[in-house]
């Protein structure tokens, strides 16, 4: 089985933190990421246009290169990513036409698509392949005392088909933040929607998601969010900026991605520059809880 | 039989305005065999008949034809006709020549010759016609009823009322079912235990009746007006006959467990009664939880008993009965909150079912008649009703409408609305459906009700938001999101068969549909019947209903029991399938395979033999045979042969090339349709001929490659839907056969879509007149089929 990794556009840049821990965690568990060549946009959003396939060829032009360069499996870290390359890989494969008509499209690539190359998401590997015990195993600075909500949103989930956990109750986040000594919290937010791309269109959209969310998750008992995907990252930390000037009673909460306490617990030092991608600081309620 | 007399029907206009009938008969009277053959105006008429039966006294006729409609028509009157002059009933055959011809064409000359060939090919089914006649047993008077619900109870009152011994058995330890769970009834607000509880002390009373509780029919041998029936009861350790009820055993017992009559609200004892009012009065002892018959274990209740009516040495039994009919009335049951992950996994105390909220609002329920929520005794303030809670959701959950749930939810918010004037309720619904007596005028008043806020849309989620339940919905009418909190939430959950339908359906041989109920023998003429002879259904295992519906079916069930045993014997008809014990080598294949349990092997002298009342005449067997040493009464595979024959009889060249096509279609589904393409005047091209069969499941290699062997460009086979086949299974059998066939005939690089399968309901007329075309222009397109081709196939 070989297994290669997909970054993605915001894993380089907005998410570097996302991808540093990753990547560090990964090496820790003896599975280090390796990351594809040549990888492109993933296609961003899953597009649901049925007579465009343009706008699926980006997603099957990764898979496709993924295939030629041997990988069985490409591991996904930001939900979107993982999401939009699933679904397309479906999309195409369960309709002859439109396979054919996307293999005569890409011509100039090496060989033809035919869908070998699974997509994966980090978290189904952490579960299912390397096992929450093996995890455990691992953990040198358990996370003692963090009540930890894992905000879901929609693209691990949704559409039911690819859904890495149960899609109405899911649980993978809270059993991980356990696995690494902490309280993973459920509140009844973490599966609404984050605003997505409506934080561009109509900024009020998601700065009221994030108000409602953030004050839920508080509600609940949470100190602190977890989350795979960048958008949602965005919508639930850049925008508490906003939120914040808006509703004058909102206090903030720091918003991480799993794997940077995943690093944490593994005893990796914090990055500083990780810091500098958070808009809520999260290292005075690390000190407090001496994590760092 | 070569007296064959043939009468040709003009039917009116309606067969001669498009087949030339006194040609017609003319040369049919030059016909190998045929002794006489006249046509007339009406042959369904008074004069008509006497010409038949005079024909077949004057000229000794042995066998007659009479070309006309469908034989689903007249069939019976003509046999009845020709019986009465002397002939053996199954000596008469029906060639129908108006649904199948003069209805579906135009051309007057096509139209002749086809009648001309479907009479003939009748003629060579005639001629090795073997005289038929029914079996009949004397008939078992008792009646058998599985549940005790109100369907169950219903249907043993009305047949013990008509003086038959009823055994009725109950998985319960009382009887009642659903119904004596639910606080009123809608719409007239009549309370349920006091309209049942009548009814429940008179099957207690009823000297016709006998009842066992706490039983299972394990199985149910032999056939219509005579079954063997095994009853296992499971010993209840308690003798019903010394137990005073003064209850000294439960005080004592150490066990408590969840009481499935509150639904789970409130505990009981291992040894307990259900409710005051139970039927059979006496208390039950619970194996399963109790700490063990043993007095070393526990035994506290022995102990207690001062009258010691608890005997730890009784054991289960199998009590032996016999029957002539069965009634089948084992209910409904929740659809499980377990699956709706939306609404919580079931895992939220303060979201309850339909059921529950029936006993906590009980006057003497678990919570006294309280509005208390099952999480922490609060009272309920603000409740929300949530309907099609897994109905009406193909994707994830119930495809079906559950039917009372629109109804039950606007009884329940009522309810609620009197124990708690200052409460708010919430209804969310997709639709109302109320379509029964006085129903629409009650849901109305719901409606208007201040109290009772009707939202129209789905429930997407609910969760716990501090101490109360959230509710998000989206209002299809104001186009919002809607955020409700409130204290406790009613689901309307949908409907599914009780457990152990499917098993039960499968071991005696009674279709299912695709939500899981049990089918009806037809669904709207034959509502309360089986497939399976003497077995009727009755209630909620058909299908959701409300109570006057069930208790209207129960009695109908009841009368169709009746009239079958009003009958001294039953009588079955004769076509079913025979074994040629010279070619039979007692195998045991066709033993193995029957649907109906029909074959036995007779081990000394090597032979299958036929229950010829179990035999259902699906012939499903004779394919299976690899001998073939099975055959259809009646329908042989000479008889096939001689018709496929008959109607491929080289007519005068032609300029255009006119292919043939050999239909065989089951009697139930494509044979009607094919009759509703008639009636409804749906014209189709004339080259189809078309073979009744009782089941295609029938057919084996010889009879679909004879036809291709000699002439025929094509075969059509068609079958009822698998779903709603009388003979379960047997259509998917079929299915397996003829693609083997297919590719095999695909492997020899001979057409493979020559053979064609299709399935057909009796309503798809179109459907089926415009295949037939579809397929003769294939055929026309691809030429004629190489009949030496095909004959050099194995």
């Amino acid at each position: 089985m070989k297994s290669g990794y997909f970054p993605g556009c915001t894993l380089k840049t907005n998410a570097k933190n996302f991808e540093d821990s990753a990547m560090q965690i990964m090496e820790i568990l003896g599975q280090p990421l390796e990351e594809m060549a040549n990888w492109i946009c993933c296609g961003t959003v899953f597009s649901m246009t049925t007579d465009d396939l343009m706008l699926q060829l980006s997603s099957i032009r990764n898979l496709l290169r993924a295939e030629n360069q041997g990988y069985d499996e490409l591991v996904a870290l930001c939900s979107m990513c993982y999401n939009t390359l699933k679904r397309a890989k479906e999309f195409i494969l369960n309709d002859e036409e439109n396979l054919r008509k996307v293999n005569d499209f890409m011509y100039k690539e090496e060989s033809t698509f035919k869908g070998t190359t699974d997509v994966v998401h980090l978290l189904s590997i952490l579960k299912d392949r390397i096992t929450f015990d093996e995890i455990q195993k691992k953990v040198t600075k358990p996370l003692k005392d963090l009540k930890i909500g894992a905000y879901y949103g929609c693209l691990l989930l949704r559409p039911k088909e690819l859904a890495i956990d149960d899609f109405e109750d899911p649980s993978i986040m809270e059993e991980l933040v356990d696995t690494l000594g902490g309280d993973g919290i459920v509140f009844p937010y973490r599966l609404e929607c984050c605003g997505a791309y409506q934080t561009i269109i109509e900024k009020d959209v998601t700065i009221k998601r994030t108000y409602e969310i953030i004050n839920s998750a508080r509600e609940a008992g949470c100190e602190a969010l977890i989350t795979s995907c960048p958008l949602c990252a965005f919508n639930l930390d850049q925008r508490q900026k906003e939120t914040s000037e808006e509703f004058l009673e909102f206090s903030t909460m720091p918003v991480f991605y799993f794997t940077e306490l995943m690093a944490l617990a593994f005893g990796i030092k914090w990055n500083k520059d990780w810091t500098k991608l958070h808009y809520v600081n999260p290292e005075p309620f690390l000190k407090k809880k001496g994590l760092i | 039989m070569n007296k064959i007399g043939v009468f040709v029907c003009h039917c009116g206009d309606n067969i001669a305005g498009t087949v030339d009938v006194e040609r017609v008969a003319k040369e049919i009277a030059k016909y190998d065999g045929v002794a006489h053959s006249v046509d007339y105006t009406f042959m369904c008429s008074d004069p008509g008949q006497k010409m038949i039966k005079s024909a077949i006294q004057e000229k000794k006729l042995d066998g007659v034809i009479v070309a006309s409609c469908s034989p689903t028509m007249h069939e019976g009157t003509f046999r009845k006709a020709a019986a009465s002059a002397g002939l053996n009933p199954y000596q008469c055959e029906i060639a129908n020549i108006r649904e199948q011809c003069s209805w579906v064409h135009s051309d007057k000359e096509k139209g002749t010759q086809k009648a001309i060939l479907i009479i003939k090919s009748m003629i060579e089914k005639l001629k090795m016609n073997e005289p038929l006649y029914p079996e009949s047993m004397p008939t078992n008077k008792n009646v058998l009823v599985i549940g005790a619900g109100i369907a169950g109870i219903q249907a043993a009152l009305d047949i013990a009322e008509a003086g038959h011994k009823v055994f009725l058995v109950e998985k319960k330890p009382y009887i009642g079912g659903h119904m004596i769970q639910l606080s009123v009834t809608f719409p007239t607000l009549d309370c349920s235990q006091c309209i049942l509880t009548p009814k429940m002390v008179q099957i207690d009373q009823d000297e016709n009746i006998e009842l066992f509780v706490n039983s299972e029919v394990e199985s149910i041998d032999g056939a219509v007006g005579n079954f063997k029936i095994k009853i296992k009861r499971t010993a209840q350790y308690i003798n019903p006959d010394i137990c005073t009820g003064c209850g000294d055993c439960v005080d004592t017992c150490p066990v408590l467990v969840p009481d499935e009559y509150e639904e789970g609200l409130s505990y009981r004892k291992a040894v307990y009664m259900s409710f005051p009012q139970v039927i059979p009065y006496t208390y039950t002892l619970d194996i399963d939880s109790c700490l063990g018959l043993d007095p070393i274990a526990c035994g506290k209740c022995k102990e207690a008993c001062k009258e010691n009516a608890i005997n730890y040495d009784l054991r289960d039994e199998i009590i032996e009965k016999t029957a002539g009919a069965v009634i089948i009335a084992t209910g409904y049951d929740q659809y499980p909150m377990e699956n709706i992950g939306e609404y919580g996994y079931g895992k939220y105390p303060d979201v309850v079912s339909g059921l529950q909220f029936e006993r906590l609002i009980f006057a003497v329920g678990p919570s006294g008649g309280k509005m208390i929520r099952p999480s922490d005794g609060k009272p309920v303030k603000e409740i929300a009703f949530i309907q099609c809670a897994g109905s009406r959701d193909p994707e994830r959950h119930l495809s079906h409408c559950s039917k009372i749930c629109c109804m039950y939810t606007a009884k329940q918010a009522k309810m609620f609305k009197t124990k708690v004037p200052d409460g708010q309720a919430y209804i969310y619904y997709i639709d109302t459906r109320a379509a029964g007596k006085d129903y629409e005028e009650f849901l109305q008043k719901a409606q208007s009700d201040q109290r009772l806020i009707y939202i129209r849309g789905k429930v997407s989620r609910i969760y716990k938001e501090k101490d109360k339940m959230a509710i998000s919905a989206y209002d299809t009418l104001s186009s919002k999101k809607i955020d409700a909190k409130v204290d406790m939430v009613v689901l309307a959950l949908g409907l599914v068969p009780s457990p152990g339908t499917a098993e039960l359906a499968h071991k005696y041989n009674l279709s299912v549909g695709t939500s899981g109920f049990l089918s009806e023998a037809h669904p709207k003429l034959r509502p309360v019947e089986s497939v399976n002879l003497g077995f009727f259904l009755a209630g909620t295992c058909l299908g959701p209903k409300d109570i006057p519906e069930t208790v209207a079916q129960a009695s109908g069930a009841a009368s169709k029991a009746l009239a079958l045993l009003a009958h001294d014997s039953v009588e079955k008809s004769p076509i079913i399938v025979q074994v040629d014990a010279e070619k039979c080598d007692g195998c045991g294949r066709c033993a193995e395979e029957c649907i109906f349990d029909a074959i036995t092997i007779d081990k000394i002298q090597n032979i299958a033999v036929i229950d010829e009342m179990k035999c259902k005449g699906c012939a499903y067997c004779i394919p299976e045979c690899p001998h073939g040493a099975i055959e259809q009464k009646n329908l042989s595979d000479l008889q096939i042969y001689n018709m496929i024959n008959a109607i491929l009889t080289k007519d005068k060249k032609t300029e255009t090339f006119e292919p043939k096509i050999i239909c065989f279609l089951s009697e139930i589904g494509p044979y009607q349709a094919a009759d509703l393409a008639g009636t409804g005047r749906m014209e189709y091209r004339p080259n189809a001929f078309i073979i009744k069969v009782l089941s295609i499941s029938m057919l084996n290699e010889n009879h679909i490659l004879y036809a291709l062997k000699h002439g025929a460009d094509g075969v059509l086979i068609s079958g009822s839907h698998p779903g709603e086949s009388p003979y379960p299974g047997a259509c998917l059998k079929a299915k397996e056969r003829i693609d083997l066939i297919k590719s095999k005939v695909k492997n020899a690089g001979l057409d493979p879509n020559r053979i064609r399968l299709e399935w057909y309901a009796g309503r798809q007329a179109k459907g089926l007149a415009t295949y037939v075309d579809n397929f003769v222009e294939y055929l026309k397109m691809t030429g004629p089929a190489d009949s030496a081709n095909w004959r050099s196939l194995n």
